[in-house]
C-alpha cells in the first residue's frame, strides 16, 4: 500500500469521525484533526518525492499502486504521483486545512457541513493521485456534487437558484468529459490488445488523429468549464458569491484548478496533435477569459464578486499557459494554479471574515477598516498586492512564469494575445488597489464599525497559515519549479512529437 | 426438477400461504405477513444455490445460468417490496385482504420466472399473461379509492390491449416460420416484409409493458392511482422483468435484423429517455414523478439493449439491478410517508430533513443514485450502460443520453432542494417508522453502496452473459 492511499483513507475516517461525533465542538476538533494529518500526510509526501528524486529515481510516476478492480472492462484502482500532482496536493492539504478554521463559526448543522467540506476535499484529493481515467471521473463528480448541499443549505444571497446553476453547469461539463473518456478508452488500443483506461498506458499509444480531433473539444469543454473558460465561466461569480466562506475558498483555490489540470493531464497530455490543431480556438477563449474577468472585477461592488470575476481571471490565465505548449509556460500555469490557488482562498477566508463583522459586503458601505481590525486589514493588503504580482510573493513568479514562456513563441497570433493577456496585471492593479483604498484606509463611514473586534484565534490560523503558503512560494520558488519541471518531462515529449513543422 | 426450482419454491410457498389463509379468521389475516416474508426470503436465498441448467418440455422452458440470475434479481426486489408493504398493509383498511397481497404478487412474479425461462413464444406469452393480469388486481387493491379503481381498470385495458398487439405479431412470426420455438425461429428470420411486420407488433406490444415512449401513456396514471407499493412493484419488477426477457428475444431470436432493430431503438431511446425527463421535470406528485423518471431510466436501459454483445447484456441486467435498489430506496420512503401523513407532493417535504433526517438521507441516497452520482452504485450502472452504446459507436446517442442525465439531475435535485434546502412553517412531523420499513431501506441503502464497489457483481454477471449475443 502506497502513502497515496492515506489521502483517501484520512478523509473517509475524518467523516465517520465527524457523523459519530455528538457536539458542536467535537465536530470541529475532529474536523481539525483529520485535515491536519491530511496536511501532514502532504507535507510528508513532498518530502518523499523530493528525496526519492534526489535519490535518482526518475521514475515518471512515483508511489504507485494499482489494483484491479473491474477486470472485464479493465478498470483499475491506479494511484500515482508526478511532480505536478505533489504540489496540487500539497495545495489542497493547505486550503482545506484552513478552510476548517475558516468556518469555525457555522453553527447550523455543523456536522452536515464538515462532513459535506471533507467529502469535497475527498474528491480532489482523489482525483489529483489517480491515474485511471475511470476512477479520476469518479472522484471529478464525487467532488462536484457536495457543492450542491454546501451552497444550497449554508450559502446566503440567492444561494438555491446559484447552487443549481453551478452544479447543473459543472455537470454538464463532466457530461462532456465523460463522452471523451470513454471515446479515449474505446480508441486506447489501436495496436489490438487490451482497451484501458490507464492514463499513462494510453498516453504511450497514439490515438487515431481524427478521434483526436472528435474528442478533444469535448474534453478541453468539459474540464473548461469548471476551469472558467470563457463563455462557460458564468456559474463561478454566482456560485462564489453566495458559497459559505470555506466553500467559497476551496471552490475557487482547489475545485476550479481540477479544471485546469484535467485540460493539462487528459485533454492535452492523451490528445497531442488535437492541442495543436484545436488549441488557437481555446487560445482566444482563454484570452478574452482574462481581460474580461479582470475588467469585470472592475465594475462590481460586491467584495465576493470582485473576487469570483478576478478568478476567473486568473484561472483562464492557467487555461492560456497550457496552450502556449511549451515548458516554461506550462510550468508558469502550474505555480499559476498553486499560487492562485492560496491567494483566492485567503481572499476569501478574508472577506467571510469580514462580512461576518461587519454584515455588508459591498465595499462601498465600508471604510477605514485599517483602524478596527488592523490584522485583518494587513493579510488583505499583502492578499492584494500577490494577486497583482508584486515581486516577493507567488503571483509574481507564476506570472512572470507564463508571460515568458508564452513570448517564446515567435508567431504574431500568440505575440498578440501575450500581449493582451498581459496586459491584465494593470486592470488588476486598478481593482485591487481600488478596493484596499475605499475598504481599509480612510474614514470609518458606520459608527457601528467601532465596535468591530480583530481577528480571533481560529481566524488567525487559517490566514496565517495561507500567508506562509504564498511567501514561501514567493521567496523561494525554485524547489517547486524543479518539481513541477520534473512532471513536464512526458508531456512535453509527446507535444514537441505532435507539433506541426513550422516554416 | 431442480431446473424448474424457482418457479417450484415459488409455487410451494402460494399454496402453503393460500391453506394457511383459509385457517385464518378474518380479524386475523394479518398474522400472514411474518410467515410470508420468511417463506419468501427463504426462497430468495435458496435460488442462490447453483442450479443445472437445463431445457423441460422440448425446449418450452430453458433454464440457464443467466436465467437464474435474473429470476433471484426479482426475488430479492419483491423481498424489499414485501418487507416495505408492512407498515401499510397493517392499517386498518387493508386488514381483511392483507393476504391477497401476498398471493396475487407471488403469481405475478410466477409468471415472470416462466417468462424469462420460455423458450418459446407461447410459454412466454403465458408467463407474460400470467405476469400481468394479477397486478392489475393489486392496482386495484384500495378499491373503494376511485383513483386506485381507475388504476386497475387502465392496467387491465391497457394490458389487453398490448397483448393483443403482441400476439398478433406472434401469429406472424409463427405464419413465416412455421415455429414458435425460439431456437427454431431465429435461423429462419431473414427480413421478409411480413417478418418486419411480426417485429413491429412485438415490438410495441412489449413497449408498452415497459412503458417507453410513444407507448407510456397509461404509467403516470397508473402509478398515482396504485398504491405506494404496488406502484413501485410496476416501475421496478415489472419492467426489469419486461426488459430482462425483451433483451433476450432480441438477441436470441431477431439478431439477424439486428440492423434494423438497432435503429428503431435508437430513435425510440432518444424519445423514451427526453420525453420521459421533460415530463418529469413539471410532476408534483411524487409517484407521478418517479413514474416519469421511471420512463426516463428504462430509456437509459436501451442504450445497453442497443450494445448488442456479451458487454451490452451485462450491463442491461447490471443496471437494472441498481434500478431496482434505488428506485425501490426512493419509493419506500414515499411510502412509509404517504402512509403516515398522506402527503404525496413535493412540496410537503419541504423541511423534512429537520424533522426526519434518516428518511431524507436515505431519499437523497437513492435519488443520487437514480442520477447516476458517484460513489453510489448508479454511477457504475450509468458508466457502464454509455459504455456499451459506445461499444457500437454511437458516440452522438450517448452524448444525447449524457445531456439527459442533466436533466434528470435537474428534477432529482429538486426533491432533494424541498428535503434539505427549504424551510417550512409546517413540516412533515418527525415520526418513528417501524423496523420492517427501516430493514427495508437498510437492505436498499446496503445495495446502493455495495454494488458499485465491489466489482464481483459486475463479472458475475458478466460471466453469465456470455455467449447470448
Amino acid at each position: 500500500m502506497s502513502i497515496l492511499t492515506l489521502f483517501i483513507i484520512i478523509p473517509v475516517l475524518t467523516i465517520i469521525g465527524i457523523l459519530s461525533s455528538k457536539t458542536h465542538m467535537q465536530v470541529k476538533w475532529v474536523s481539525v484533526v483529520g485535515m491536519g494529518l491530511q496536511l501532514l500526510a502532504a507535507i510528508g509526501l513532498i518530502l518523499l518525492y523530493l528525496a526519492e528524486r534526489r535519490a535518482g529515481n526518475m521514475a515518471e510516476i512515483l508511489f504507485v499502486q494499482d489494483n484491479v478492480w473491474y477486470e472485464t472492462l479493465n478498470i483499475h484502482f491506479f494511484l500515482g504521483v508526478d511532480g505536478v500532482a505533489v504540489a496540487m496536493i500539497g495545495l489542497t492539504a493547505l486550503v482545506v486545512f484552513a478552510g476548517i478554521f475558516a468556518s469555525w463559526d457555522v453553527v447550523d448543522l455543523p456536522r452536515e457541513f464538515f462532513t459535506s467540506l471533507i467529502l469535497l476535499a475527498t474528491g480532489v484529493f482523489g482525483f489529483f493521485i489517480s491515474l485511471d481515467l475511470f476512477t479520476m471521473f469518479l472522484f471529478y463528480e464525487l467532488a462536484v456534487i457536495p457543492m450542491y448541499l454546501l451552497i444550497g443549505i449554508w450559502g446566503s444571497g440567492p444561494r438555491h437558484y446559484s447552487a443549481m446553476k453551478l452544479t447543473l453547469m459543472l455537470m454538464g461539463g463532466s457530461a462532456f468529459i465523460l463522452l471523451g473518456i470513454i471515446g479515449i478508452y474505446f480508441n486506447s488500443a489501436p495496436g489490438g490488445g487490451q482497451l484501458t483506461f490507464d492514463l499513462i498506458k494510453i498516453s504511450k499509444e497514439s490515438i487515431p488523429v481524427n478521434v483526436q480531433l472528435f474528442l478533444f473539444p469535448f474534453l478541453f469543454v468539459g474540464f473548461g468549464v469548471l476551469g472558467a473558460l470563457f463563455p462557460f465561466h458564468t456559474w463561478s461569480p454566482d456560485g462564489h458569491a453566495s458559497a459559505p466562506t470555506a466553500v467559497s475558498m476551496l471552490h475557487a483555490g482547489v475545485l476550479m484548478k481540477l479544471g485546469g489540470y484535467g485540460c493539462y493531464r487528459v485533454a492535452v497530455f492523451l490528445l497531442p496533435e488535437a492541442s495543436h490543431q484545436l488549441g488557437w480556438i481555446f487560445l482566444i477563449l482563454a484570452t478574452i477569459g482574462v481581460i474580461y474577468g479582470a475588467l469585470g472585477a472592475i465594475w462590481q461592488k460586491d467584495l465576493k464578486y470582485i473576487n469570483a470575476y478576478s478568478s476567473v481571471s486568473h484561472c483562464a490565465l492557467v487555461l492560456f499557459a497550457i496552450l502556449m505548449f511549451n515548458e516554461t509556460a506550462m510550468n508558469g500555469a502550474i505555480m499559476q494554479m498553486i499560487s492562485h490557488g492560496i491567494m483566492t482562498a485567503l481572499f476569501f477566508a478574508l472577506i467571510g471574515m469580514i462580512y461576518g463583522r461587519t454584515h455588508t459586503r459591498f465595499i462601498n458601505e465600508m471604510g477605514g477598516l485599517m483602524k478596527v481590525m488592523p490584522f485583518l486589514a494587513v493579510a488583505y493588503v499583502i492578499a492584494g498586492l500577490a494577486s497583482l504580482g508584486l515581486p516577493g510573493f507567488s503571483g509574481f513568479v507564476a506570472e512572470m512564469t507564463i508571460f515568458v514562456g508564452a513570448f517564446q513563441n515567435a508567431d504574431t497570433f500568440h505575440r498578440v494575445a501575450t500581449i493582451i493577456a498581459a496586459s491584465s496585471i494593470v486592470v488588476t492593479a486598478v481593482y485591487v488597489l481600488r478596493v484596499v483604498g475605499i475598504l481599509l484606509l480612510g474614514k470609518i463611514k458606520n459608527e457601528q464599525f467601532e465596535l468591530i473586534t480583530d481577528a480571533k484565534w481560529y481566524d488567525k490560523i487559517s490566514v496565517v497559515a495561507l500567508i506562509f503558503g504564498i511567501t514561501l512560494i514567493g521567496m523561494a520558488p525554485l524547489w517547486l519549479s524543479d518539481m513541477i519541471t520534473g512532471g513536464l518531462g512526458p508531456i512535453m515529449q509527446k507535444l514537441l512529437a505532435a507539433a506541426p513543422i513550422l516554416n | 426438477m431442480l431446473i424448474m426450482r424457482h418457479e417450484l419454491l415459488l409455487i410451494a410457498i402460494t399454496v402453503i400461504l393460500l391453506i394457511v389463509e383459509i385457517f385464518l379468521p378474518n380479524t386475523q389475516k394479518r398474522k400472514i405477513i411474518l410467515p410470508a416474508i420468511l417463506l419468501m426470503a427463504a426462497v430468495t436465498i435458496l435460488g442462490f444455490f447453483p442450479g443445472t441448467p437445463g431445457i423441460l418440455f422440448g425446449g418450452m422452458f430453458q433454464s440457464t445460468a443467466l436465467s437464474m440470475m435474473l429470476k433471484n434479481i426479482l426475488n430479492i426486489g419483491v423481498l424489499i417490496i414485501f418487507i416495505q408493504s408492512v407498515d401499510w398493509l397493517k392499517q386498518d383498511q387493508n386488514k381483511e385482504k392483507v393476504s391477497e397481497f401476498f398471493l396475487l404478487m407471488l403469481s405475478t412474479l410466477i409468471g415472470m420466472n416462466f417468462m424469462i425461462s420460455a423458450g418459446d413464444f407461447l410459454m412466454f406469452y403465458i408467463g407474460l399473461e400470467l405476469a400481468t393480469i394479477p397486478v392489475a388486481a393489486l392496482a386495484a387493491y384500495e378499491r373503494l379509492k376511485e383513483k386506485s379503481a381507475e388504476a386497475g381498470v387502465k392496467l387491465i385495458f391497457i394490458s389487453a390491449l398490448s397483448s393483443g398487439i403482441l400476439l398478433y405479431g406472434l401469429s406472424m412470426i409463427y405464419g413465416t416460420t412455421g415455429t414458435m420455438y425460439f431456437a427454431d425461429v431465429a435461423p429462419l428470420i431473414t427480413g421478409a416484409p411480413l417478418q418486419v411486420l411480426a417485429f413491429i407488433f412485438f415490438f410495441a406490444g412489449m413497449a408498452f409493458k415497459i412503458s417507453l415512449v410513444p407507448f407510456h401513456l397509461w404509467t403516470a396514471d397508473v402509478y398515482e392511482g396504485a398504491p405506494v407499493n404496488v406502484t413501485s412493484y410496476l416501475s421496478v419488477i415489472s419492467k426489469g422483468a419486461a426488459v430482462f426477457i425483451f433483451t433476450i428475444i432480441l438477441y436470441t431470436v431477431f439478431y439477424k435484423i439486428a440492423v434494423m432493430w438497432s435503429e428503431v431503438l435508437y430513435g425510440i431511446t432518444i424519445l423514451t429517455i427526453t420525453v420521459g425527463n421533460l415530463f418529469a421535470m413539471r410532476q408534483q406528485n411524487l409517484k407521478r414523478f418517479l413514474a416519469f423518471s421511471s420512463i426516463a431510466q428504462a430509456g437509459f436501459i436501451l442504450l445497453g439493449v442497443i450494445g448488442q454483445s456479451q458487454l451490452g447484456m451485462t450491463t442491461v441486467v447490471y443496471f437494472a439491478l441498481v434500478y431496482i435498489f434505488s428506485n425501490l430506496g426512493a419509493f419506500g420512503v414515499v411510502g412509509i410517508i404517504s402512509n403516515r401523513t398522506g402527503k404525496e407532493n413535493i412540496n410537503d417535504y419541504d423541511g423534512l430533513y429537520r424533522t426526519n433526517p434518516n428518511l431524507s438521507l436515505v431519499m437523497m441516497l437513492a435519488l443520487f443514485s437514480l442520477a447516476g452520482i458517484p460513489p453510489l452504485a448508479g454511477f457504475f450502472g450509468k458508466f457502464f450502460l454509455f459504455t456499451a452504446a459506445a461499444n457500437q459507436g454511437y458516440y452522438w446517442l450517448v452524448l444525447i443520453a449524457l445531456v439527459n442525465t442533466i436533466i434528470s439531475l435537474y428534477y432529482y435535485l429538486l426533491v432533494i432542494k424541498a428535503m434539505l434546502l427549504n424551510n417550512s412553517d409546517q413540516p412533515i412531523a418527525k415520526f418513528k417508522s417501524d423496523g420492517y420499513t427501516r430493514l427495508g431501506l437498510l437492505m436498499c441503502v446496503a445495495g446502493m453502496v455495495i454494488i458499485g464497489f465491489t466489482s464481483v457483481v459486475y463479472e458475475m454477471v458478466f460471466n453469465l452473459s456470455f455467449g447470448l449475443y
